[in-house]
């Protein structure tokens, strides 16, 4: 049997599969890669992704052969340490899905699969699929923070928080900064990834008070650091495994405006979150 | 992305670039919508067609207001070519297979760079057409004024300026269309409550600019066969 792209597959009726794989290789960030041709069997579709790198890994190390490296962690979906682009999507072709949570019953027996890692000029490749995210943690480094002293759990009701911006704060704060936002702007832009940071914070009265500086600060870094530009075309949006809302990016636009005209001193002019 | 090793501050940042070229942009379109009621005259009939671009160019801030929608489009034209440039360097290896989901990026957003070209195109030949093209004259109760009825009957009584003009606002529609909803979340305007209304009032204006300016060159070629 063979596919359309002309690979033998030997599909055994018991649902194993066997898979035709393009992987970006790269010894090092200053070393050219390439894309290199692999192909596993007998995988179940049961598995997750990386299982099935992993299985691969394995024939790799018996052959001789480096194993392919990629990031991964907690694999249950909440660390955000693994990325991927798959097929030219970050995390696959399933919505609201991190890589590891990509299962291999989403593709069919004989599919060839591409596999490169996130790209953009902020994440250099350290290897392989892994490439360096450190740009995130120095994003949230300038202003992702909140300086209260927190002290003992203080009565839950003695701050009021509005129940609109408490959800609106939690829903900012699933972003687990993977990066696949970055991955998939067409821009390489990290405009989502901040925009969630300064939600999250900036809507709650403890990270309010800084909400200012934090806005301008972030986007600062974010500047600094080479992303691109937003052009709102929402592809972040659509590949975000824990479905973070373009309006983050707008409450981003609009609060950055205002922070960069209103002075820090300016005698209890409170800024509005919303 | 950081602008041209200049300090950090609100023009040079990503998001104040994008917010100035937001305003130009609304702005432009603010223009064009005047533009386009201004043209309606041309159905009424070809006097009170002239009488308004007479008018207009006779109006003493004419030289002003021309040198503030210059300026306008230099700053988007100029804004839109930074912003490219810096989000080509954002990705210097590029994907080898990358594909949109279909939920975000459209055919219209991802050809803004190039549609604007084909605008910044036409926008030169139209000033060197209309502004700076051949001038017929004629007189109205003694006003001897420019005959610019004229002008678009007998320019879009060839064919070929047809197509370019009516294919150039296919160009215009697909630019406005991303554009206009654009300019809103720019300026931070998305609540789930309004944005889905306005996004669809977006898309709508975009249709209405671009059928209103193709129908023109559309209506004087048929005119010009009579």
């Amino acid at each position: 049997m063979s596919n359309m792209n002309g690979h033998e597959h030997n599909g055994n009726g018991n649902g194993e599969m066997t898979l035709f794989l393009k992987i970006w290789r790269q010894k090092c960030c200053s070393e050219k890669g390439k894309m290199c041709e692999y192909t596993v069997k007998g995988i179940s579709p049961d598995i997750s992704f990386l299982e099935m790198l992993d299985i691969l890994n394995q024939d790799l190390i018996k052959r001789g052969e480096e194993p392919v490296v990629f990031d991964h962690d907690c694999r249950e979906g909440i660390c955000g340490a693994c990325s991927l682009v798959i097929n030219g999507i970050p995390h696959g072709p399933e919505v609201l899905t991190t890589t590891c949570q990509l299962h291999m019953r989403k593709f069919k027996d004989g599919d060839t699969i591409v596999i490169e890692p996130f790209r953009a000029k902020a994440f250099p490749v350290i290897r392989d699929l892994m490439v360096d995210r450190v740009a995130l943690d120095e994003i949230i480094t300038s202003g992702g923070y909140i300086s209260a002293n927190t002290g003992a759990a203080p009565e839950a009701n003695s701050i009021p928080v509005r129940q609109e911006n408490a959800e609106l704060s939690m829903d900012a704060a699933a972003c687990v900064g993977c990066g696949a936002c970055v991955a998939a702007c067409n821009n390489a832009s990290a405009m989502l990834f901040v925009g969630a940071k300064v939600s999250h914070l900036g809507l709650l009265p403890q990270g309010e008070i800084e909400g200012r500086e934090r806005v301008y600060n972030m986007v600062k870094k974010m500047d600094e650091l080479g992303f691109g530009n937003c052009t709102n075309e929402a592809e972040c949006e659509a590949v975000c495994p824990k479905g973070i809302k373009l309006s983050n990016i707008a409450r981003l636009n609009r609060q950055f405006a205002l922070s960069s005209f209103l002075k820090k001193d300016d005698g209890g002019l409170k800024q509005e979150w919303n | 992305m950081e602008c041209c090793g200049l300090k950090f501050n609100y023009f040079t940042s990503s998001i104040g670039k994008k917010q100035i070229m937001t305003v130009s942009a609304f702005l432009l379109i603010s223009f064009s919508i005047v533009h386009m009621i201004g043209n309606i005259l041309m159905y009424v009939g070809p006097k009170y067609f002239n009488l308004y671009a007479y008018t207009l160019t006779a109006n003493p801030l004419l030289p002003l207001a021309e040198l503030v929608l210059a300026s306008f489009f230099v700053v988007h034209i100029l804004l839109a070519i930074i912003l490219v440039v810096e989000n080509y360097l954002a990705r210097p290896q590029k994907y080898y297979m990358k594909v949109n989901t279909g939920k975000g990026a459209s055919f219209a957003s991802a050809t803004m760079p190039w549609t604007g070209a084909i605008m910044l195109v036409f926008l030169i030949f139209h000033l060197l057409h209309f502004r700076f093209g051949t001038i017929y004259t004629t007189s109205y109760d003694g006003k001897e004024m420019r005959d610019l009825y004229r002008l678009m009957i007998e320019f879009f009584a060839q064919p070929a300026y047809l197509v370019w003009y009516v294919a150039t606002m296919i160009a215009f529609a697909f630019h406005l269309g991303h554009g206009i909803q654009s300019i809103f979340q720019t300026v931070g305007i998305n609540y789930s409550k309004y944005t889905p209304c306005i996004n669809k009032l977006c898309l709508l204006l975009s249709l209405v600019l671009s059928v209103m300016f193709s129908a023109y060159p559309i209506w004087s070629y048929v005119k010009g066969l009579q």
